[in-house]
């Protein structure tokens, strides 16, 4: 009990830390900035330097509040689990279930294929399967973050919702066009073990602590791509011409968001490592459409991935799959050019 | 005589938890034999969706992440 206080009281004191830094971050910068470097206020190196001591702290300490808690949130699920609720759904209200656990439940793109396995072998539908794999990498805490400490509350919930409405809609698809005989045989000769995996029960306490085991894996693995795109974002803060890429990836290019899909297919990155460029790409002209989409494409579809699931999938599952999710992106891209 | 094996297909945590597991039973001078299983079909055959999985004399006892050292050789202790 004693230890449950200490860890408790130790968590109550780090929020409130948080807090208060987090509120108080520009003033903090500003005297970082215009007292103790004594920078000039209005020039375009103190404003770059501004942002980036500004900017810094600010998504990194959102990030570590974020993981924190979704560490949390993520001990109460377990694929077994999710396994088992999904098992023998319908369509429909299966995909939509799927994608909102794809979200809470742990994934890593390395046991996509047990992860296939086990769901197709306890009887989750084809198409129902597909919406968890879709939503589980698109849809993570991290992207989340970033878009939100980077560019507002409405771009991170955009991007959630929509990125549901690809992943339910897609696992849809899949399922009513029965792709089923486009699996590898295989697969169904697999024997699943029945075994009832029985976890050790958990105290709240060693949830709290695998809250911050994935602080400190997550954070630890991708705060080097928050600085690297936080100092983009200020190094071309005022020096590359404002409407650098308007022309190319501007709202008046039609072609720009189907290209941005085409080139983020193939590409492989983990939301943080392209949060630089999207930076980049937003601060000079393109329009918000066209960079979610690449975004999107980037994280949701990569050549490696393909490449995995062609263990287990024909070649015309693996195009329908791309295919279907790749329009839908592209969908959303022009949606978000017409409402921006 | 212990029988564990460490499920996995190659990423790094399943790496770790084979060493940590190996260094363990070393230290604690336990009899058993170590084996990492990375074929896909044994692996669900076990019925873990998630790796690494540990498995004491073939029963699952952790599957998708690097469990606490302690409570590994409690594992192995009461396996």
């Amino acid at each position: 009990m004693l230890a449950l206080n200490k860890k408790f009281l130790s968590l109550l004191l780090l929020l409130f830390l948080w807090f208060l830094i987090y509120l108080n971050l520009e003033s903090i910068s500003n005297f970082i900035v215009y007292q103790v470097f004594g920078l000039p206020k209005g020039t375009h190196l103190s404003d770059a330097i501004w942002f980036f001591v500004f900017e810094v702290p600010k998504v990194l300490l959102l990030l570590v509040l974020i993981v924190f808690f979704v560490g949390i949130i993520r001990s109460y699920f377990s694929p077994e689990r999710t396994r088992k609720i999904l098992g023998g759904k319908k369509l429909f209200i299966g995909n939509i279930l799927s994608s909102f656990l794809g979200i809470v439940t742990p994934f890593c793109s390395c046991s996509a294929i047990p992860l296939f396995l086990g769901f197709i072998e306890s009887g989750v539908p084809l198409g129902v399967t597909f919406s968890f794999l879709i939503a589980a990498p698109m849809i993570n805490e991290v992207a989340l973050v970033l878009l939100f400490g980077l560019f507002g509350w409405e771009t991170a919930l955009l991007y959630m919702s929509t990125g549901l409405i690809i992943a339910i809609i897609s696992g849809y698809i899949i399922g009513i066009l029965k792709l089923e005989k486009y699996i590898e045989p295989w697969v169904y000769q697999v024997k699943v073990g029945s075994q009832e995996f029985i976890p050790v029960k958990i105290s709240f306490t060693d949830r709290v602590n695998t809250g911050y085991a994935t602080v400190k894996e997550i954070v630890g693995k991708i705060w080097i791509y928050i600085l690297l795109g936080i100092a983009v974002g200020a190094g071309i803060h005022g020096y590359v011409p404002e409407n650098f890429m308007a022309g190319l990836m501007g709202k008046s290019a039609w072609w720009s968001v189907p290209a941005a899909v085409i080139i983020g297919v193939p590409m492989y990155s983990n939301a943080a490592g392209i949060i630089p460029i999207v930076q980049a790409l937003l601060a000079k002209g393109a329009s918000l459409g066209t960079v979610l989409a690449f975004m999107m494409s980037v994280i949701a579809l990569s050549l490696p991935e393909i490449i995995i699931l062609k263990k287990v999938l024909k070649i015309q599952l693996i195009f329908a799959f791309v295919g279907i999710v790749a329009f839908g992106i592209i969908t959303v891209g022009y949606l978000f050019n017409l409402i921006y | 005589m212990l029988n564990v094996k460490v499920l996995g297909t190659g990423c790094k945590k399943c790496q770790t938890l084979e060493a940590s597991v190996k260094e363990i039973i070393t230290a604690n001078k336990i009899e058993a034999t170590v084996e990492k299983v990375d074929d896909l079909s044994a692996i669900v055959s076990y019925g873990v969706m998630t790796t690494p999985a540990l498995v004491i004399n073939e029963k699952v006892v952790s599957a998708g992440t690097l469990p606490q050292e302690d409570q590994i050789l409690t594992w192995l202790k009461e396996g």
